[in-house]
């Protein structure tokens, strides 16, 4: 990531109601705060918890002003759900890079057949150009025992695109499971770790 | 030592817009705040309960958390209250006559515009209020700005004994940014003092304050002029300078950094000669305004030539992409305008939670839809009007079922003649404004059959408490409202006050279709708790049996999102025709067993997912 020649980051996270949208952009957003940025980020506009998308806005860098990021300009995308990353991959810039958790969560009006889920979101944001790494977040967590995980791990997917240390991120989440659920924090930290390893080796294949 | 109290003191933190305002409103020390929830101001109160030596708390109505603020302020105690924009139509009874008789400690309201319309049922913009009602207001752009004007905002109320309104929108209330805290300064409350020549509002009292209005208008237009909150970033290029307010100044410096802008933090009055000066230092001058052109028609008003809506929109937010190439358009330059990605994914509206109470509400109403009309109100059960029940014929305003279900009584067409009535509120609601209107059904024994849902929160703002949940805000037991009580009294006849569990689908299929038939007021209260709240507790869930399943996908009509379409297919049918079908799946981890969908199942594939241990009120066999 070019973080230090730009000066502001710009980063996306979209995902559907109840996925946990909210806490990762709040965690960046704390970490970007730790090192002295200055932060805007949007928190939710609407009905969160019904189901409908959610998007949340981060901007971080010597001085924000706008906290919109507009079309074309964000630097990450980080998709909890692939439809929804497809649905806002017009707003990474041409360099910018998508971190996309593939499990599908088609909506019900998907299921009642008035509309179709697309057969390869992934695919089509490749088709047009976006650089998009993709794995199955979801299953990992899964496989460590607590579905909720899947916030962690992507975090851990993308904190190798910041402009800073990875560890910074790895730190705040640490930190902050200490605070509150002691119990979870060596597992979250694991999970930042699977989420990193999954990154690395996620595919990215260019248009 | 109070958490929030001591936070961050000495370090920048990062706190939405509400939580800044309730920081502010707290440091000024008001002694009370009172606020109805609405999306985007709901969390200022929340936040501010958190807060030790202020009385907050949830008031049934924003006329009566208004009142309450008001009566605070009379007192000599320092008062606040938060609404969204459309809560202020509710409580502008109270606003447009006190605004003559003035404030003691000060008073401060802050309103919520929802600019964008992310979650409302219109897009006002509050800052007509200020003209209709002859009051200052601040307009925050962050929540830096919000917690400074917060506090400001009740010096001054008190300077100029004038209700202050703090103009905020969701780009301020739901956006974090870094902020810096101070602390609390102390304004004991200085007590009733009785003044009936001004307090009771009777015409020759009113006359007289007319006049004191007229001057205090004056006063604070020649304070607009002095006013710190108002600035003038320089700027280079004098091709075009901004007047503007709020978030929209961001956008704007975003967009156009080089600009001369003069940002009004103090939105009304006008400093008009400061914008006078500042206009002729500029080529052309641009109002760029979040939504309706005041400021605009107010500058060419006073001889100050102004472009404002004829370049840009007058709804919605002027983000950077908005003004940008709109005023570069006007300059003369070239936008360039890139092809946006085109990603045609399917919509993917909210829709009401796993095991919401209202599903089975809905489910029955879809089935009778054909029979009846139904006027619907405002919170999750809004969400009735769309799929897959498109069962809501009308949504208007909080409490408007009521009004409006009698009307479409009273007013039958020719077609409707043989139709059933509805109306659906939820508990909230029909405390905030239902009432009266069910008061008026009942005593012109409108033919109308009320459907009261009693869930035991505000769930579409996130689950708050009311008069009906048996808590207030702070937490604290409160008495608890008996809504069947409550109808008997307002003259419901009791054989046609219905209690109906709505887990019990079938039960309350039937209750409605009586309720209906029978040509009275009848109300029928179901009484199944929001999902979201602490009191609900989850079922065991259910699960399909794969080989059962036929794939008739009536279970699909539940609405239901823990179901799941996981195979389409056509089967042949026994007169050789081909059917759709559908095969699902339950998602049993979210699944909370409310056993609604088993109801729909008739060949019985859904079955509890593991066998409970069979005991009293172990319900496994539903
Ligand atoms: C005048 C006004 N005040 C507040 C709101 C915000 N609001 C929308 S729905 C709702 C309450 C919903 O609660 P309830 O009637 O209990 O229904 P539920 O969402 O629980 O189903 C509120 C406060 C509004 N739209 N209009
Ligand atoms: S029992 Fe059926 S309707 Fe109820 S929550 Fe479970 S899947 Fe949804
Ligand atoms: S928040 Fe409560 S009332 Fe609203 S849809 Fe969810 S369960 Fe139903």
């Amino acid at each position: 990531m070019n973080g230090e020649t730009k000066a502001i980051t710009n980063i996306m996270v979209v995902g559907m109601g109840g996925q946990g949208v909210m806490t990762a952009s709040e965690i960046l957003a704390q970490a970007a705060l730790s090192l002295g940025y200055d932060v805007k980020k949007t928190e939710v506009a609407g009905m969160a918890q019904r189901g409908g998308v959610v998007t949340s806005h981060l901007r971080f860098g010597p001085k924000v002003l706008s906290s919109s990021i507009a079309q074309g300009e964000a630097d990450i995308l980080v998709g909890f759900e692939p439809a929804e990353a497809l649905r806002w991959c017009g707003y990474l810039r041409r360099e910018g890079v998508a971190m996309v958790n593939t499990l599908r969560q088609p909506p019900p009006v998907v299921n009642m057949g008035l509309y179709k889920y697309p057969d390869d979101p992934i695919g089509q944001m490749r088709a047009v150009g976006v650089k998009v790494f993709d794995f199955d977040a979801s299953t990992i967590a899964k496989d460590m025992g607590e579905p909720r995980l899947v916030n962690t791990i992507m975090l851990g997917a993308i904190a190798g695109f910041l402009p800073f240390p990875a560890e910074t991120l790895k730190e705040v989440i640490v930190e902050g499971f200490r605070a509150r659920k002691p119990a979870l924090a060596e597992l979250n930290a694991r999970a930042f770790e699977a989420g990193r390893a999954a990154a690395a080796t996620a595919a990215t294949v260019p248009a | 030592m109070n958490r929030l109290a001591e936070a961050g003191k000495n370090r920048p933190q990062l706190l939405s817009g509400n939580d800044a305002v309730a920081r502010g409103v707290w440091e000024a020390d008001a002694r009370v705040a009172a606020a109805y929830p609405g999306t985007p101001s709901t969390e200022i109160l929340e936040s501010l309960a958190r807060y030790p030596g202020i009385r907050a708390n949830w008031a049934v109505n924003e006329k009566v958390s208004l009142e309450i603020a008001i009566g605070a302020s009379v007192a000599g105690s320092r008062a606040f209250s938060a609404m969204k924009h459309v809560g202020v139509n509710v409580a502008s009874d109270a606003l447009m006559s006190q605004t003559l008789a003035g404030v003691e400690g000060g008073l401060v309201i802050a309103v919520a515009d929802d600019v964008g319309l992310s979650s409302s049922q219109n897009e006002q913009d509050s800052r007509y209020w200020g003209r209709f009602a002859h009051l200052p207001i601040l307009e925050p752009c962050d929540s830096q700005e919000a917690y400074e004007m917060a506090k400001a905002a009740f010096d001054l109320s008190e300077q100029f004994q004038v209700p202050v309104l703090l103009r905020v929108t969701t780009r301020v209330s739901h956006v974090k940014s870094v902020v810096t805290v101070g602390e609390r300064v102390e304004h004991a409350a200085k007590g009733f003092e009785k003044n009936p020549a001004r307090w009771v509002l009777v015409p020759s009292v009113a006359k007289r304050r007319l006049g004191d209005q007229a001057v205090r208008d004056r006063q604070l237009a020649a304070y607009a002029e002095t006013c710190d909150f108002n600035r003038i970033d320089e700027g280079t290029d004098r091709r075009v300078g901004f007047v503007t307010s709020g978030p929209a100044y961001l956008h704007l410096r975003e967009a156009f950094p080089d600009a001369p802008v003069f940002k009004l933090g103090l939105g009304y009055p006008l400093p008009i000669e400061r914008i006078r000066a500042f206009a002729a230092s500029v080529e052309a001058l641009i109002v760029a305004e979040e939504t309706e052109p005041l400021i605009e028609k107010e500058l060419r008003a006073a001889g100050i030539a102004a472009h404002g809506k004829d370049i840009l929109p007058a709804t919605d937010e002027l983000t950077p992409n908005v003004v940008g190439p709109a005023v570069r358009r006007f300059l003369g330059e070239a936008v360039e305008t890139a092809e946006p990605i085109k990603a045609d994914v399917f919509p993917r509206p909210p829709t009401m939670c796993v095991g919401c109470p209202h599903l089975a509400v809905y489910y029955c109403l879809s089935r009778l839809k054909k029979q009846i009309n139904i006027a619907g109100d405002i919170g999750c059960y809004t969400l009735g009007a769309g799929h897959p029940w498109n069962a809501l014929d009308t949504c208007t305003c909080m409490g408007g079922s009521m009004g409006m279900a009698l009307g479409m009584d009273l007013g039958r067409g020719e077609t409707d003649k043989d139709k059933g009535i509805v109306a659906v509120i939820g508990d909230s609601t029909f405390l905030h404004m239902g009432m009266p209107g069910l008061l008026n059904i009942v005593y012109e024994g409108g033919n109308v059959t009320v459907l009261i849902l009693d869930n035991r929160a505000t769930g579409m703002t996130g689950g708050q408490e009311h008069p009906g949940t048996g808590h207030n805000l702070r937490g604290d037991a409160a008495p608890r409202v008996d809504f069947g009580k409550l109808v008997e009294a307002f003259g419901v006849r009791p054989e046609r006050i219905r209690r109906v569990d709505p887990a019990e689908m079938p039960i309350l299929f039937k209750t409605l279709k009586e309720e209906i038939a029978t040509p009275e007021p009848s109300v029928i209260i179901t009484n199944r708790p929001c999902t979201l709240i602490d009191c609900f507790c989850k079922d065991t869930p259910f699960r399909v049996v794969e080989e059962d399943c036929t794939g008739c996908s009536n279970c699909l009509n539940v609405g239901c999102p823990a179901i799941q379409v996981v195979r389409t297919g056509v089967k042949k049918m026994a007169k050789g025709q081909d059917v759709e079908r559908k095969w699902v799946k339950i998602d049993t981890a979210a699944c909370t067993g409310c056993g609604l969908c088993q109801s729909t199942c008739g060949p019985g594939a859904i079955v509890r997912a593991e066998r409970v241990v069979a005991g009293p009120g172990a319900g496994a066999a539903r």
